[in-house]
């Protein structure tokens, strides 16, 4: 591990944001703007049925009523939504059906963010469904994936091959009423990934998807939905990197994820999208919403983020424990820097008996940027024994960056113990000399401390994960000291 | 001909304060030295200033090391061409293990001289040994940096980081301070089984007994007031234990 430290932080000495290139494909875009005539368009491009344009115009007239949330600790100039577009494809990636169909320019981008398709996808054991914008132009292994029952697959081709299990789902965890950006998703969602573990099956490999948001002023609305039946296991990473731009890009994305029976999940999150520059221009506004509801009796859900990208970031990827003896897991690390937004934290719903969760969050602010962890863990009257810790810490590197730690604890049953700890230090001159005293860099110190700062999460990621996340905090802090 | 380590005329502040005030001192290669003086004469001060902490300003004077002008280095810059500096009280690093800790410095060093860096292996071969030596677990090894270690540990452990890092130049900030007898001796056999020609040592330290039976210096200094008074041999140690500072602060007074 450290070895891979050391090589990993070697490679990014270079220069701001290596992922920072745009790929040259020519866009089929629907018109900018959005009314019932754009759903209409989406939903007839991609040939869906009519209960999905039903859905989705739906979530759309309950939009139309909705005001964009501005609670969180976040600032950014109003956003124009009939100013987006709302679809767009890569022209040659229509029916891909091999690797060989798929655009050589989209491989080349793939082979420069490092996704692993082709054999390095097999010796990396990773299965991939590569989201481009909005339409999924790759997936491998699944035939190996089939022979078990899986399902991995767009959400676009679930909805043809699977329609009643989507049909079934989808909005289930998070119904289009949620919220504002939500909502929007549910009206105009691209495209996303679709995954179903059959009872009884342990999915033997890490599932991947890597997004990236190509297309110029294209907001992209994905959409993941995962259902693990009883008795079921899979891990699943989502990565994402997006080329430099100097517009704001939207991007308001769903998670769904459904644990039935002692069924158990892992979803992780590296998500490095373009920050912005050093004076705060440009970068992804990120509105995400992901839930999942332990549905069952002893479901587990365990997130792990690693957020060190987008401008502005809104996300509180939460657990709902329904089934007795359910529990949900949060592992968090954010880091911003420079002039970067970041409101994040979960919740836990604790609703069935016995059940428990641990969240642990890690907040670093470097620059001038704000971090805030936002939680909420809500006991239900029924819940007895529940039970709850909580841990949020946060770093400051300099003295013009913020920490804000705004947990709220809800609890209505007298039997419930929910426990929250909290510190917030400071990278100590002390530190930065005794390392530099050393040989390291100031930078590279830095990053170590971080990285140790971080370690209780960074743990819980896949081996592969960590190593792109210890490599991210690094170029995230890049010139965040001297 | 200038020394291995020639400082010349040395003035250094903290803040608006003046701490050294003019300091001469030359170290050849091999040589050990020992720096004595009462509390607030400015030891601590020239071992910071020697390794370029940033929170010390240099106002006057020069420092050559090994034909290099060591006061246009940053503090890395120095810690990679072989000054090494035992810290009287170590940091903690929560998260970073010794050994995690041990390879980015060891490696920074050797990249910095054109080596190639060492892998797992070669790495934990380097070290393994070392530990040895030191009575250093490799527990110790995989806690974080000098969280949860007694004194005499985190003391012993930079004795450790000193014999990874096989420096040029080591100075002991009061390495035995708050040590048990034991715990000395170890430190100190650190320090026999580091000597050689290729390397010297700046030993500051109030222990007598530590600094005759342990580092067996080649000269002593007296610092007082920001200067060195007083140049000597081993003898200059006795003086001081029946005497103590009285005779060399005699009309040095600030």
């Amino acid at each position: 591990m450290a070895e891979d430290k050391i090589s990993a932080l070697d490679a990014v000495s270079g220069d701001a944001y290596k992922y920072g290139f745009v790929t040259d494909i020519e866009a089929e875009t629907a018109p900018k703007g959005l009314n019932e005539d754009i759903i209409r368009f989406i939903s007839a491009k991609k040939g869906e049925p009519d209960w999905l344009l039903d859905f989705r115009l739906k979530a759309y007239r309950h939009w139309i009523g909705l005001t964009e949330p501005r609670w969180a600790k976040v600032d950014y100039p109003p956003i124009d939504y009939q100013d987006i577009y709302y679809y767009s494809a890569p022209k040659s990636a229509k029916e891909p059906k091999t690797l060989d169909d798929v655009d050589p320019e989209l491989l080349k981008t793939y082979d420069k963010l490092g996704v692993p398709l082709h054999e390095r996808a097999m010796l990396a054991g990773v299965a991939v469904d590569a989201v481009f914008d909005s339409v999924s132009v790759a997936t491998t292994f699944r035939e190996k994936l089939a022979k078990q029952g899986i399902i991995f697959c767009s959400i676009s081709e679930a909805v043809k091959a699977h329609p009643d299990l989507v049909r079934e789902y989808l909005g289930s965890v998070v119904p289009y009423t949620d919220n504002f950006f939500a909502c929007l998703n549910a009206a105009v969602f691209s495209d996303g990934t679709f995954v179903y573990i059959p009872k009884g099956v342990r999915c033997p490999m890490e599932l991947s998807t890597y997004f990236r948001i190509n297309a110029k002023k294209t907001g992209q609305f994905e959409r993941t939905l995962i259902v693990a039946d009883d008795d079921s296991y899979v891990s699943y990473l989502e990565g994402c990197t997006a080329p430099q731009r100097d517009e704001n890009q939207l991007h308001a994305a769903i998670v769904e994820i459904i644990v039935k029976d002692r069924a158990e999940v892992k979803y992780s999150t590296v998500q490095n999208w373009f920050p912005g520059d050093k004076d705060g221009k440009g970068g992804i506004y990120n509105f995400v919403t992901k839930r999942g509801l332990c549905a069952g009796y002893k479901s587990k859900l365990s997130w792990t983020q690693v957020e060190t990208g987008s401008a502005v970031t809104w996300k509180y990827p939460s657990c709902v424990l329904k089934g007795d003896y359910s529990t949900g897991e949060f592992y968090s690390v954010a880091i911003t820097n420079n002039y970067q937004q970041a409101d994040t934290g979960t919740k836990m719903i604790h609703l069935g008996k016995n059940t428990s969760s641990t969240i642990i969050s890690k907040g670093i602010s470097a620059g001038r940027s704000q971090n805030t962890y936002r939680g909420l863990v809500r006991v239900a009257p029924a819940a007895d024994n529940a039970r709850n810790f909580s841990q949020c810490d946060s770093l400051l590197i300099g003295d013009k960056c913020g920490a804000h730690t705004l947990p709220v604890m809800v609890d209505g049953n007298p039997t419930a113990s929910v426990e929250h700890e909290a510190t917030t230090s400071k990278i100590s001159e002390e530190q930065l000399f005794y390392c530099r005293q050393r040989g390291l860099g100031a930078e590279e110190a830095v990053s170590l401390i971080v990285n140790g700062f971080c370690k209780d999460v960074m743990q819980k990621l896949p081996m592969e994960f960590a190593i792109e996340a210890t490599r991210l905090v690094a170029v995230t802090l890049e010139g965040s000291v001297g | 001909m200038s020394a291995w380590l020639e400082i010349t005329d040395l003035h250094a502040n903290v803040g608006d304060k003046p701490i050294l005030k003019g300091l001469s001192l030359s170290i050849n290669a091999g040589e050990v030295h020992v720096i004595m003086g009462p509390n607030g004469s400015g030891k601590s001060t020239l071992s910071n200033v020697l390794c370029g902490d940033p929170r010390y300003e240099v106002t006057a004077g020069a420092v050559a090391f090994k034909g290099r002008d060591l006061l246009t280095m940053n503090v890395e810059e120095r810690a990679r061409a072989g000054i090494f500096l035992a810290f009287q009280n170590p940091i903690e690093i929560p998260g970073v293990s010794m050994s995690t800790f041990m390879k980015y410095a060891l490696n920074a060093k050797r990249k910095a001289a054109g080596l190639k860096e060492y892998d797992a292996v070669s790495f934990m071969k380097h070290i393994k040994i070392r530990a040895q030596a030191l009575e250093i677990t490799d527990e110790m090894l995989k806690r974080p940096v000098n969280v949860g270690f007694s004194g005499g540990e985190k003391k012993r452990l930079e004795t450790f980081q000193m014999a990874v890092l096989e420096p040029d130049f080591c100075i002991l900030d009061e390495m035995d301070s708050g040590l048990d007898v034991d715990a000395v001796k170890v430190a100190g056999n650190g320090v026999k089984i580091m000597r050689s020609p290729e390397r010297s040592f700046l030993v500051i330290s109030h222990n007598i007994g530590f600094l005759h039976e342990q580092i067996r210096p080649d000269y002593v200094h007296i610092l007082v007031n920001g200067r060195v008074v007083e140049n000597g041999g081993a003898e200059l140690l006795d003086e001081v234990r029946a005497n103590g500072f009285a005779r060399f602060q005699k009309g040095t007074a600030a």
